[in-house]
Order: C-alpha cells, then sequence, then structure tokens
C-alpha cells in the first residue's frame, strides 16, 4: 500500500468514529441538551407564574426542593433500587433461556417479551389493580391455599389482607413494567458467549453451576449492568404505577414533579427535582460502573 | 478427554446435553414470566367479549359473552386515528432510532475515541431524565422556534428518547465483536459500507434487534413527552387516559378490543418469524 | 333586576355592570399577536398577567363590542372537548352533524382534553405565552384554578352577550351567572357533576350522611378520597362546617387538620378508580362523583350516593374561547345553539351529567309521552327523572362550588393540602 493510501486509510479511521456518532449525537444535542439547559437554567430562577420569572442564580431552589421532597425521592430511588434487583434475578434466567435454548425462535421469544407493551400502560396497569384487588384473583387463589398468613408474615401482603395501595403492589407494578428493559440487554450480553466456552468447562469437569458462575456470568456483565441502568434510571421516576396501584404513602418524585409542573406552576421547583434526581442517578451509575472495574462503563473486553 | 478436544465440526457432534433435571426448569421459568407478563392482557382479551353497557366503559362484572365490540369497532373516530398514530409513529421512530443508535453504539464499542466520556454522558442523562422536564423543555424549544406542533414534532420526541437505548443495547453486544472479522473483510477488498452490512450488522444483529424492540415500545406507550408536543394529533395513550379519566377509571369497551387486535397481530407476526426461522435453518 | 331599567342600560350591559372583573383595568388586544408574553427565554420567563392599560370598564366593553362587529362567520369550528362528552352514534356525533345542517357550519371535533391542568400546562400556557393560538375555538375547562387562570391572564375571549339568546333564555340557574364567572363574561356551561359520597351500605352496616361519618375508625383503610386540590380542601371545609366559597385562610388551616386526622382512615387518594374499587369491595365508602356511581350501581346494585349533609360540591365544565381563535363567530354561534332544549336532550341521553338546560326534562317527559313502546316509554322516562341529569332542589341547597383562591393565596393552600395526599 503507498503512503498515501496509508495516511489516508489512518484519516478515515480515525474520523470514522466521529462519522457515525454524528447524527446521533446532532439530534440529541438539539433536541435533547438544548431544551435540557434551557430548564437548568429555569431551576435558578425566581418568580411565579402570573409575574414571570426571572434569572437570579437562586440555587436556594434546589435546597429548598431537598428539604420538602427527600422522603420521596429517597423513597423513589429505594424503589428503583429493589425493582431493579427482583427485574435482574427474574431477566437473568429468562435472557439464558432464550439465549441459549432458543435456537431458531429467538426473536419471536423476544418479540412476545415484549407483546404486552404494545398496549397502553393504562390498561395494563389497569388489568392489574383488577387482579389484585382485595376479591381478585391473586388474593382468592391465596385464601385458598392458606398462604394469606404466610404471605403476611413476609410482608408481601398487609396486614389488613390487601395488597393494593402498598408498597409490594407499586414495587410489583414497577418490576412489571420493567421486565423487559432488564431481559434485553442481559440477553444481548449472554447470546454472544458461544456454547463452545460452557462445553470447555465442562470437559474441565465444572459442574453446570460453576461453569455459570465463572464463565457465563462475568462474560455477560456488560450486560447485566446495562440492564440495571436500563431499569433502575426510569423506575425511581417512574409515576404510573404509584398512581394506580400505590396508597397513601408510596407517593414518588415523579409524581411530585409533575404536581409542581403542572398543578403549582412553579417551573423552578419541578426542574430541581429533576436535576437532583438525575444528579443523584448519574452518580449511582458511574458509582456502580466503577464498583464493576472498568473505567469505560460500557465496553468490557471479555477475557478470552 | 483428548477426544473431544479435537476439531470435529460442531453440528456432526451430538451434544452430550442432559435433557432431564435441569433442562426443563429453564423453559418452565421462561414460559412463566411470559405468562405472567401477558396475564393483563389476558384479562384485556376476555373483557373484549363482555357485554355491557355500550358506550360507557368496561363492567368488570361478567354480563355474558358478545362480539358487539368487534362489530362497533371504529364507532369512536378519535381512538381509530389515535391507534393509527400511535402505531405509525412507533415504526417510523424505531426505524431512525435503530440507525442513529446503532452508528452511535457500534462508534462506542469499536472505537476509543477523545470525547467517547462525554458522550456517555450525554446517554445516561438522556435516559435519566424525568419525563416530564423532557416533554416540557423541548416544547419551549418548538415555540421559540415557532415549529408547529403535531405528527412530526411526536416523531422527533419519541426518537429523542430512544436513541440511548438502542445505544446501550448495541454497545452490550460490541463487546464481542472481533476486529479481526473487519480487518479480514477489508483485506479481501470490501469496503467499509459493505463491511459494515456483511460482516458488523449480522453479528451485531442481537442488539440492534433488541435495541428496536426497546424504542417501540418506549414509543408507543409513550404518555406525558408526547401530551407535551402533539398539537392535536392524537395518540393511544393519551385517548386511552383521556377516556379513563372521564368515566373514574373506565375505559370503552373498543380500547380492549383494539388492544386484543394489537396483540393479535403481534402473535401473528411472532408466529410468522418463527416458522420463517425454521425454514431458514 | 326586573325593575323597569333606563332606556340605556340594555340587559346584556347591566349583565356586564354587575361583574367585578370589568372594574379592573383591563386592555385586551384581541385578534392581534398579543403583547402578552414573549415566550420562554433563556434568561427570564414573561409573566402572563394580563397588562392594565388603563381602560374602564365603558370602554373595555366598546373593545369587546368593536370585536365582534369585525367577526364574520367562516363556516369552520374546530371543538376540543373531553372524550366521551359528546352524543355518539355510528361514527359520528348526531348533534354536530344537526348543527352543520342548520347552520352550515362543519365542526372538527377533538378529544384532546383528559385532564384540566396537564391541558393547561402542556397546550394553552406554552402557546399563548409565546404569542401563538392554541388551535381549537372552543375548549371546555372545569371552574378551577385553571379557569381562574385564563381569567387572569386575559386569555379568553369576552363571549358576545348579544348572541346568548337561548342561553338566556333557557339556561338553568345553576348555568347562569355562577360565582366563578359572575355575568357569563368568558363561558357558558357544558355540563355539570356533583362531589359526594359513595358508598355500600351492606357492608357498612348503616348509612353514610356526610363527611364526618368517614371518621369511623370500622371505616379505617377502607375510605377513599380524591387527589386534587380542590375536591378534598373543600370537602374538609364543608366537614367542619365551614362554606368553601367564603372560607378564610384560618378556616383553611382548621379543614387541613381535619384532612390530616382523616388521612388514617384513607386507604388511597385517587385520581381516577375509586369508582371500580368501590364496586368490587376494596373500598366501602368513597369521595364520589354521582355519574360514576350510577354507572357502576348496573354492576352493584347495592351502592348508593348520597350529598353530604354538611355540603356537597357541584363543578361545571365551561365552554369558552381563547384568545386568537380564528372562528370565533362560529364558535359563538354553537356555543349558544347547544342550548336549545332539544338539543340539551341530545346531549344529556348520552352523557348523563347534569345539564345546563333544566327544559330538557320537559322534552324527555314528552318523548316518554310520545313513545311506541313500553321500553322507550320507560327509557325516557328514567332520563327525566334521573338525578344524575336534574338534580333534586333539596340537594341544591346543600352543593357549593369550590372558591376561587386570589393568585397570592394560591401557594399557601397548596401548602396545605397538597402535604396531605402526596405525602
Amino acid at each position: 500500500m503507498t503512503a498515501a493510501r496509508t495516511n489516508r486509510r489512518r484519516l478515515g479511521s480515525r474520523l470514522a468514529p466521529y462519522a457515525l456518532i454524528l447524527p446521533g449525537w446532532l439530534w440529541l444535542v438539539i433536541f435533547f441538551v438544548v431544551p435540557a439547559v434551557s430548564m437548568l437554567s429555569v431551576s435558578t430562577m425566581t418568580g411565579n407564574d402570573l409575574d414571570g420569572f426571572k434569572q437570579t442564580f437562586h440555587f436556594g431552589t434546589y435546597s429548598q426542593a431537598w428539604h420538602d421532597f427527600h422522603t420521596q425521592i429517597v423513597r423513589s430511588l429505594l424503589y428503583g433500587l429493589i425493582a431493579t434487583a427482583i427485574c435482574v434475578l427474574i431477566a437473568y434466567p429468562v435472557a439464558y433461556w432464550i439465549a441459549f435454548r432458543g435456537g431458531k425462535y429467538k426473536s419471536s421469544l423476544l418479540f412476545l417479551l415484549l407483546l404486552p407493551f404494545f398496549v397502553s400502560f393504562v390498561i395494563r396497569t389497569q388489568s392489574w389493580e383488577f387482579m389484585l384487588e382485595d376479591d381478585g384473583m391473586v388474593l382468592r387463589a391465596l385464601r385458598d391455599l392458606h398462604l394469606v398468613g404466610f404471605m403476611q408474615d413476609i410482608g408481601l401482603v398487609s396486614d389488613s389482607g390487601q395488597i393494593l395501595q402498598t408498597q409490594v403492589a407499586v414495587v410489583g407494578g414497577l418490576v412489571y413494567n420493567f421486565l423487559p428493559f432488564a431481559v434485553l440487554p442481559i440477553y444481548v450480553a449472554l447470546e454472544r458467549v458461544e456454547p463452545a466456552l460452557l462445553e470447555a468447562a465442562a470437559d474441565l469437569y465444572a459442574s453446570k453451576p460453576a461453569a455459570i458462575r465463572k464463565v457465563v456470568l462475568p462474560l455477560s456483565l456488560p450486560g447485566v449492568f446495562a440492564a440495571v441502568l436500563l431499569t433502575f434510571v426510569p423506575a425511581s421516576s417512574d409515576y404510573v404505577n404509584s398512581t394506580i396501584l400505590g396508597g397513601t404513602n408510596t407517593t414518588m418524585i415523579g409524581n411530585i414533579i409533575q404536581t409542581q409542573y403542572f398543578t403549582n406552576l412553579d417551573y423552578p421547583t419541578a426542574a430541581s427535582l429533576s436535576f437532583i434526581l438525575m444528579g443523584i442517578l448519574l452518580v449511582g451509575i458511574f458509582l456502580y460502573a466503577r464498583a464493576l472495574g472498568t473505567e469505560d462503563a460500557l465496553a468490557m473486553a471479555a477475557a478470552r | 478427554m483428548t477426544a473431544s478436544v479435537e476439531a470435529a465440526p460442531r453440528s456432526a457432534r451430538q451434544p452430550r446435553r442432559r435433557r432431564v433435571g435441569r433442562g426443563w426448569l429453564l423453559p418452565i421459568w421462561g414460559w412463566l414470566v411470559i405468562l405472567w407478563l401477558s396475564s393483563p392482557i389476558i384479562v384485556m382479551i376476555v373483557y373484549g367479549f363482555n357485554d355491557g353497557r355500550p358506550g360507557k366503559g368496561v363492567s368488570q362484572h361478567w354480563n355474558g359473552f358478545t362480539v358487539t365490540w368487534y362489530e362497533n369497532l371504529f364507532v369512536y373516530s378519535d381512538l381509530t386515528e389515535a391507534i393509527k398514530n400511535s402505531v405509525t409513529i412507533a415504526l417510523a421512530t424505531t426505524a431512525i432510532a435503530v440507525v442513529l443508535g446503532t452508528l452511535m453504539g457500534v462508534a462506542l464499542g469499536r472505537f476509543r475515541f477523545r470525547g467517547s466520556g462525554s458522550v456517555n454522558l450525554l446517554l445516561f442523562a438522556n435516559i435519566a431524565a424525568p419525563e416530564v422536564v423532557l416533554g416540557a423543555a423541548l416544547l419551549s424549544l418548538f415555540l421559540a422556534v415557532n415549529i408547529p406542533r403535531g405528527y412530526g414534532t411526536i416523531l422527533i420526541a419519541h426518537v429523542m428518547f430512544s436513541i440511548a437505548y438502542v445505544v446501550v443495547t448495541v454497545r452490550a453486544r460490541m463487546g464481542g465483536l472481533d476486529p479481526a472479522l473487519e480487518e479480514a473483510a477489508r483485506d479481501l477488498g470490501a469496503g467499509p459500507i459493505v463491511t459494515f452490512f456483511r460482516v458488523t450488522l449480522p453479528i451485531i444483529f442481537p442488539g440492534v434487534l433488541a435495541g428496536a424492540l426497546l424504542a417501540f415500545a418506549l414509543s408507543i406507550d409513550d404518555y406525558i413527552v408526547t401530551s407535551f408536543n402533539n398539537g392535536t394529533t392524537q395518540t393511544f395513550p393519551l385517548w386511552v387516559y383521556g377516556a379513563a379519566q372521564r368515566q373514574g377509571g373506565s375505559v370503552p369497551p373498543q380500547v380492549n378490543v383494539m388492544g386484543t387486535l394489537i396483540f393479535s397481530f403481534g402473535v401473528l407476526v411472532a408466529v410468522i418469524g418463527a416458522v420463517a426461522s425454521r425454514k431458514r435453518a | 333586576m326586573s325593575e323597569s331599567l333606563p332606556p340605556e342600560l340594555t340587559p346584556d350591559l347591566l349583565r356586564g355592570l354587575t361583574s367585578p372583573r370589568l372594574n379592573r383595568r383591563r386592555f385586551l388586544q384581541l385578534g392581534g399577536l398579543s403583547a402578552l408574553g414573549v415566550g420562554l427565554s433563556a434568561c427570564s420567563i414573561a409573566g402572563s398577567k394580563g397588562s392594565g392599560g388603563g381602560l374602564g370598564g365603558q370602554a373595555w366593553r366598546d373593545e369587546i363590542a368593536k370585536f365582534w362587529a369585525n367577526q364574520k362567520k367562516q363556516g369552520h369550528l374546530d371543538f376540543a372537548n373531553w372524550p366521551l362528552y359528546i352524543d355518539v352514534k355510528g361514527n359520528s356525533h348526531p348533534s354536530l352533524d344537526l348543527f352543520t345542517k342548520e347552520t352550515g357550519i362543519s365542526v372538527t371535533y377533538k378529544e384532546d382534553i383528559s385532564d384540566n391542568a396537564t391541558y393547561y400546562g402542556t397546550k394553552i400556557a406554552p402557546a399563548l405565552k409565546a404569542g401563538q393560538p392554541i388551535g381549537p375555538d372552543i375548549i371546555v375547562i372545569t371552574n378551577g384554578f385553571e379557569l381562574t387562570n385564563l381569567f387572569l391572564r386575559d386569555w379568553l375571549i369576552p363571549l358576545d352577550q348579544n348572541r346568548m339568546s337561548n342561553f338566556y333564555q333557557y339556561a338553568s340557574d345553576l348555568a347562569k351567572d355562577p360565582a366563578y364567572d359572575r355575568g357569563n363574561v368568558y363561558t357558558m356551561p357544558w355540563q355539570s357533576g356533583i362531589t359526594g359520597i359513595g358508598y355500600n351500605p351492606k357492608l357498612i352496616g348503616h348509612e353514610i350522611k356526610g363527611w364526618n361519618d368517614l371518621l369511623d375508625p370500622k371505616l379505617s383503610g377502607k375510605v377513599g378520597m380524591f387527589a386534587n386540590n380542590l375536591d378534598l380542601p373543600c370537602a374538609a371545609l364543608c366537614a367542619i362546617g365551614v362554606n368553601p366559597e367564603t372560607s378564610t385562610p384560618d378556616d383553611w388551616n382548621k379543614a387541613a387538620d381535619w384532612a390530616k386526622k382523616q388521612r388514617t382512615y384513607v386507604r388511597k387518594y385517587y385520581d381516577q378508580s375509586y369508582a371500580g374499587a368501590l364496586a368490587r369491595g376494596d373500598l366501602w365508602a368513597t369521595m364520589a362523583w354521582s355519574g360514576d356511581i350510577f354507572l357502576k350501581q348496573a354492576e352493584n346494585p347495592d351502592l348508593k350516593f348520597v350529598v353530604p349533609e354538611e355540603g356537597g360540591l357541584i363543578w361545571t365544565d365551561n365552554m369558552c374561547i381563547p384568545i386568537h381563535a380564528s372562528h370565533p363567530l362560529d364558535a359563538m354561534t354553537y356555543m349558544d345553539w347547544v342550548y336549545q332544549p332539544k338539543i340539551a336532550a341530545m346531549l344529556a341521553d348520552y352523557i348523563n351529567y347534569i345539564t345546563p338546560v333544566s327544559a330538557a326534562q320537559q322534552v324527555f317527559q314528552k318523548e316518554a309521552a310520545d313513545a311506541t313502546n313500553d321500553k322507550d316509554r320507560a327509557y325516557y322516562t328514567n332520563l327525566a327523572n334521573s338525578p344524575l341529569i336534574f338534580p333534586e332542589p333539596a340537594d341544591f341547597a346543600r352543593l357549593h362550588r369550590y372558591p376561587v383562591i386570589p393568585a397570592d393565596q394560591v401557594d399557601a393552600w397548596n401548602g396545605l393540602f397538597e402535604p396531605i395526599y402526596q405525602a
């Protein structure tokens, strides 16, 4: 190859990543970053809707918002965390099943997994409400099986014998609504693990669980990380499940932000709460990425 | 032990799979989860056949079997239009977000370059941003630049929050992409575009498919961001939520029917896909 | 008002004179880009208070008259309403088709409004602050904070009082001259509803008579209330014996205490789905809209609705014309047209909320009398006697409207009551 061609190649490959990133990046900068920055500026304005808001770089809104709503913020993060943990636990075997046993039907199975989401969240959550009602299918089944007392002991059913309007219902709703978001990334990571690796492990006298633990699990960690990212973050800002399935003490920060924005017309507070939430989530994600031991959180070269 | 180390073609070798014991646990779990995810849908399908007072919300009491709602499916013209809009917007969103997101995912996974950290931050921030703020901020942008709100702005908004999800799933797949494969292709004379379509894309296809499914689901089910930026274009979640508001939480039976039809159509697509893949193998 | 009037005081002028809003100095720019608000900029968000221009009451009325004199009928109308809030038959709305046939004005009907606050916050406020039209010529907004905001910001076109002949002839006392819009300057009611208590006497063991009956420990965990900053506070005010419309901040504090005390018994503060919860027994008693309870009685005949003895609440969804609307005259024509009794009956037949035209009752009675078979006769008799559409006069006395909270006290009101349902 001539020097010129090599140089052009090198330049081409140097520019390649930027060229690939450009369209998506541009879209996000125009339609996300610019609006987000304007919202950031709103969060430090003072005033009211009738008389107008002026930029005064008033950061007190942030501390006031935290003071007023830290209970809901912490609660949302907690619900999000629990829901994510349960999601990953449920999702991992499903993803494993589709990736390793799905064969030719992988795409169809994935599609089936997501199918319930093509009908509106209103319908889904209302159907859940219907199933979880005090005299509904789930509780009636539990009563027939004499499991209610047991369920109450472990806290899944309230002392008054209900599931709806408890934290359990809200977290359950979150798990339900975000499960596919956990399955898909884990599936994607598991799918690239070659079955030959597992066979090699078996040949080396590893038992199946040990093989999974030592071979598959580490290789699938990027997928688990992505699953946590795509589940924990949106689950913490969710408001639908709390509204429909929740009770008097399960309000999440998403509800609060909605009220501040729509009912109180208090745009600075709504913006500050959003950025507080975003900030905590971002810090959490980066800490988690660090804990996984990579500096580039999303690219983990598999040891081969 | 030496025999199994020899390179016998994998397809010819009979794998020593243990069909009993552990073999059945995974599929049962998998199907249970799929069933669980679909259970509200089953309720919805059943109630699409529930007789009741016409035009006024679904009765939760079983009133008898009827197919009236199927006959009167298009009674609510707004509902029909809403579904049409939702489906077409979701398809378009998926198409655009998959293209933009895959390119970004490939770049981030394949190359190390200056600025990749800030791009990651951008994507994380996009996923982390609460919807109310996303929607409101975008609307103020549209107003400032005087873009009329409608189908186009909904599309822009949906692509905006879907790209990051596609990038994340494609990225999770990129780790397995051996750069040697692409170099080999190039050595064989393939240009970058051919390499991408013939070598890279098939390998990362699961990630792309996963991202596409996520983008579609996100788009077809979105409420808040859409409610800011839709102008007078109606979408399915908006209509259903509005209908439920004035009826104490119940929706017209036609909603259940529409949902059933969407779901059935999806199952049909999945079955066709399964049959087609069987043929392919 | 019924004594003989001096000649220069025409009835519509007098109506206008009685509205307190006209005494404030307001200058309204109609039809062009308003000077109100310049849109969200990075450095500030313009306020939207109507800018006083120093015009007194008469000058303002002249402006309105001049505006309407310049309007021409254009043959089209965009109407935004709540879902399932108009008659439906097959694929069309018979009342709208009839309107088009009789007046030649075509109607584009969109069910865009799902919630007052969301519609206000996503469609009305951003557009009008940027000086752009919102699209529809008629919107339907419930009396409450959003409607009051629309008045304060001069975001509605005052109605042409000369084109409201059907309204003034047929509108019920409920619809005419409501406290939140004296003189019907901006709004004409579409439908109204009652907030009271729905309950299941079989499960409770006795009747529920009022809000204070909900403070029963035996009902603990089986009581529902609304999660909004109007119904909940006003119910609490009624419960402590105060008329919400004349309540003072002191009363609000006491009401908040009542609501906090009640909180331990409340299962949930509901956005929507209380009726289903009541029908299936998750709730035994709940704050409720009369229309919803009526619907659920088909499922569970044990359910009952009562207007609480301390006081219930009546709300009204109002038709109004936003500024920058493209077809105001066509809008006026429609708004008055629906006040004919036979049209009101058409709508009430389907919608089943309180109709603003009491004469619709006679229409139903006549239909019942003219009916050719028993089924139709029973149907129309039911409609004519329906307490949902035509409330009992006895109930009326106990119904209150939401108060109009002064702008500088809204934050205090919200700060008192929101933490109760948003803890």
